[in-house]
């Protein structure tokens, strides 16, 4: 029988099979390597696309340093000292202006730092407390059904676009705070910062709740054995603890808040003051981009001025959330090594 | 004993602070939300989804802007997903454990999910379309004006980076939720890596990729800032049909309606009822995304530990 079947089966010789078995191996191998380049690749893309928003956009800002102008457009030119100083008059006090669009252009940065301050705080400052205590309450008092109230609220506040809270603070929410406050003006720095007050919220709670969830159970346990009580443990114990998580969920929706465009744009009332009221309007960093790019003539001085708040805005909130998530990352670390 | 009905009564206090500042925040958005609905109920209708609008916005509907933000969505998907797909397969399947790239990759990542939407604009016309377009241009079509202008392709793209994070942390998730024992059986029984990886590995994560690009499509269907000046048009007599058309977008069409319109009392109600088509999209999206996120959380828990 067996001589039989090895009659029917053609006879190969055996370092044929194993050759065409290699030759297939060999060809997977590098069809494997292939695969692995590409995907490589591709997770290098990750931090290309940072570096190159880094590169093009400065890249349309950078000119300024070099650009000389065109002979009669001499007072167009941008130095430092009109980005950051105040302009003169012979007849007037010198005051900041931010004026792009004028016989004499106007490219002072001031009035539009000090309009972003004040949304920014204004909506950080409305934000925490909110965030923070009903963080705390999610996790260490909350039963189960009212956190399951809580967290589909939180996702939802964070899913609303931000145009649509920009409109709802336009339309809405401006009217009521004019009537309420007998406001002079409508649109105002108040107006747009508690608008982005409802886009921090999510934010600060998130990374708030993350914080308070990770303190480890025995911190709680040690200190309801000896005698204190939950809201003691809370305070005393699990909140300190939590605390470095905490403010880096604060600067994390302060970087989020700096960034923000719609909300601003549409509900502060753009005008490019630098007075200390909450209640005037003002125009931020990102809104006056969105607002004036659309009209600006491409490679003109204003241009440029446009790219280098994009870069400013770019590089600061890069080193806020480098900063908020190094802390978050130390607590997590701290937090676990106190575990074992 | 005094000291601890004190401590308690502080207790009480601090315990109620906390149910004052959660019931504020639900209170909020229960406002925002009530008054969109109720301001924007009435002006919905068949027509107003199906028509385009007439007389200066004042009457007829907001289709185009709704198959604009439709087509958008769907360029942006085809460009996100597999980018964020593979990304995470490195992270999870092959960057080593402590691997220094592998954190360059996602510290890159937490970053770009901070960059602000204005600077994706920014970028969006500063990379795609003065560089990439016009570069194409100057190659393919001789210096003509085709792809060096906004258009719906870069406007896609730019909201495919911005949204780049969200797919790779969900996918990222859905990866590492799929036990270690399905790929050793795959790879003992001598299936290669990509083998185990494309072909027992992804089709368990087929939820997870699938909540990733719903995600994203939320998040992208209501960004404004980065299609501002890649590609949206207030209003255009005909739809897009070409990669290099611009196109109408609802986000977009809002803001433009409700601040550069000469009467918006006016205009209100078209408003308004834009304003709820575009609230219920993102919404209805993001409760799916919740829903089918859920379902492979509890498919994929480990089963024998």
């Amino acid at each position: 029988m067996e001589s039989q079947a090895a009659e029917v089966l053609p006879r190969i010789p055996a370092t044929r099979i194993d050759a065409a078995a290699a030759d297939r191996r060999r060809y997977m191998r590098i069809v494997e390597h292939v695969i692995e380049g590409w995907v490589r690749l591709t997770a290098l893309s990750a931090i290309l696309v940072i570096f190159l928003i880094f590169v093009f956009v400065g890249k349309e800002a950078l000119p300024l340093l070099w650009e000389h102008p065109e002979p009669g457009l001499e007072h167009e030119v941008v130095t430092l000292d009109n980005l950051l100083g105040p302009t003169h008059y012979p007849d007037r006090p010198s005051r900041f202006v931010w004026q792009p669009v004028s016989n004499v252009p106007k490219y002072n940065l001031a009035p539009l730092i000090v309009g972003t301050l004040k949304t920014t705080i204004i909506a950080v400052l409305f934000a925490s407390p909110l965030a923070i205590l009903a963080a705390i309450l999610s996790s260490e008092f909350a039963p189960r059904w009212l956190r399951e109230i809580i967290k589909p609220t939180i996702e939802l506040l964070a899913g609303i676009p931000s145009v649509v809270l920009g409109f709802f603070a336009l339309i809405v929410l401006a009217s009521w705070l004019q009537e309420a406050l007998g406001l002079r003006f409508r649109l105002n720095a108040l107006n747009a910062g508690l608008a982005l007050g409802l886009t921090v919220i999510p934010i600060i709670f998130t990374v708030a709740e993350d914080a308070l969830t990770a303190v480890p159970k025995s911190y709680r346990e040690a200190s309801l054995a000896l005698g204190a009580n939950r809201w003691e443990t809370a305070t005393k114990i699990v909140v300190p603890a939590a605390l470095p998580g905490i403010f880096a969920g604060v600067v994390l929706g302060f970087g989020r808040a700096v960034g923000e465009t719609m909300i601003v744009l549409m509900a502060s009332g753009n005008a490019a003051t630098t007075t200390p009221w909450i209640t005037d309007s003002v125009r931020t960093l990102s809104a006056t981009v969105a607002a004036e790019l659309g009209e600006v003539v491409f490679g003109s001085p204003h241009y440029r001025v446009l790219f280098l708040i994009g870069v400013i805005l770019f590089v600061f909130t890069f080193v806020v959330n480098l900063v908020g998530d190094l802390w978050v990352q130390r607590l997590k670390a701290s937090l676990e090594g106190s575990r074992a | 004993m005094n000291h601890r009905t004190r401590s308690n009564a502080i207790g009480v206090a601090f315990l109620a602070l906390c149910g004052v500042a959660t019931f504020l925040i639900i209170a909020m958005l229960a406002v925002v939300l009530g008054q969109i609905i109720w301001h924007g109920l009435p002006g919905l209708s068949l027509e107003f989804l199906s028509a385009a609008p007439s007389q200066g916005m004042r009457s007829g509907g907001i289709f185009p802007a709704i198959f604009g933000t439709f087509a958008l969505v769907v360029l942006m998907t085809l460009a996100v997903v597999p980018m964020g797909v593979l990304t995470s397969i490195y992270l999870v399947e092959y960057s080593r454990p402590g691997s220094r790239f592998a954190r360059f990759v996602n510290q890159a990542v937490n970053n770009l999910a901070g960059v602000p939407s204005i600077v994706f604009g920014l970028f969006g016309l500063g990379f795609f379309v003065r560089f990439v377009g016009s570069s194409i241009d100057q190659v393919a079509f001789g210096g003509q004006l085709v792809f060096g202008q906004p258009a719906i392709l870069w406007a896609a793209l730019t909201l495919a980076l911005l949204t780049l994070p969200v797919v790779i942390v969900t996918t990222t998730e859905a990866l590492r939720a799929v036990p270690v024992n399905a790929r050793e059986a795959s790879l003992a029984l001598g299936a290669t890596k990509w083998q185990t990886i494309s072909r027992v590995v992804l089709p368990q994560c087929t939820a997870g990729v699938l909540t990733g690009a719903i995600l994203a499509v939320s998040r992208g269907a209501g960004e404004v800032a980065p299609i501002m000046f890649t590609g949206a048009a207030y209003f255009l007599p005909s739809l897009p049909t070409q990669l290099n058309d611009q196109f109408m977008e609802l986000g977009y069409h809002i803001y433009v309606m409700s601040t550069q319109s000469p009467n918006v009392e006016e205009t209100k109600p078209v408003l308004f009822a834009t304003v709820f088509v575009l609230l219920a999209l993102t919404f209805a999206l993001n409760a799916t995304a919740i829903g089918v996120r859920s379902r492979f959380r509890q498919g994929l828990r480990p089963s024998d530990g």
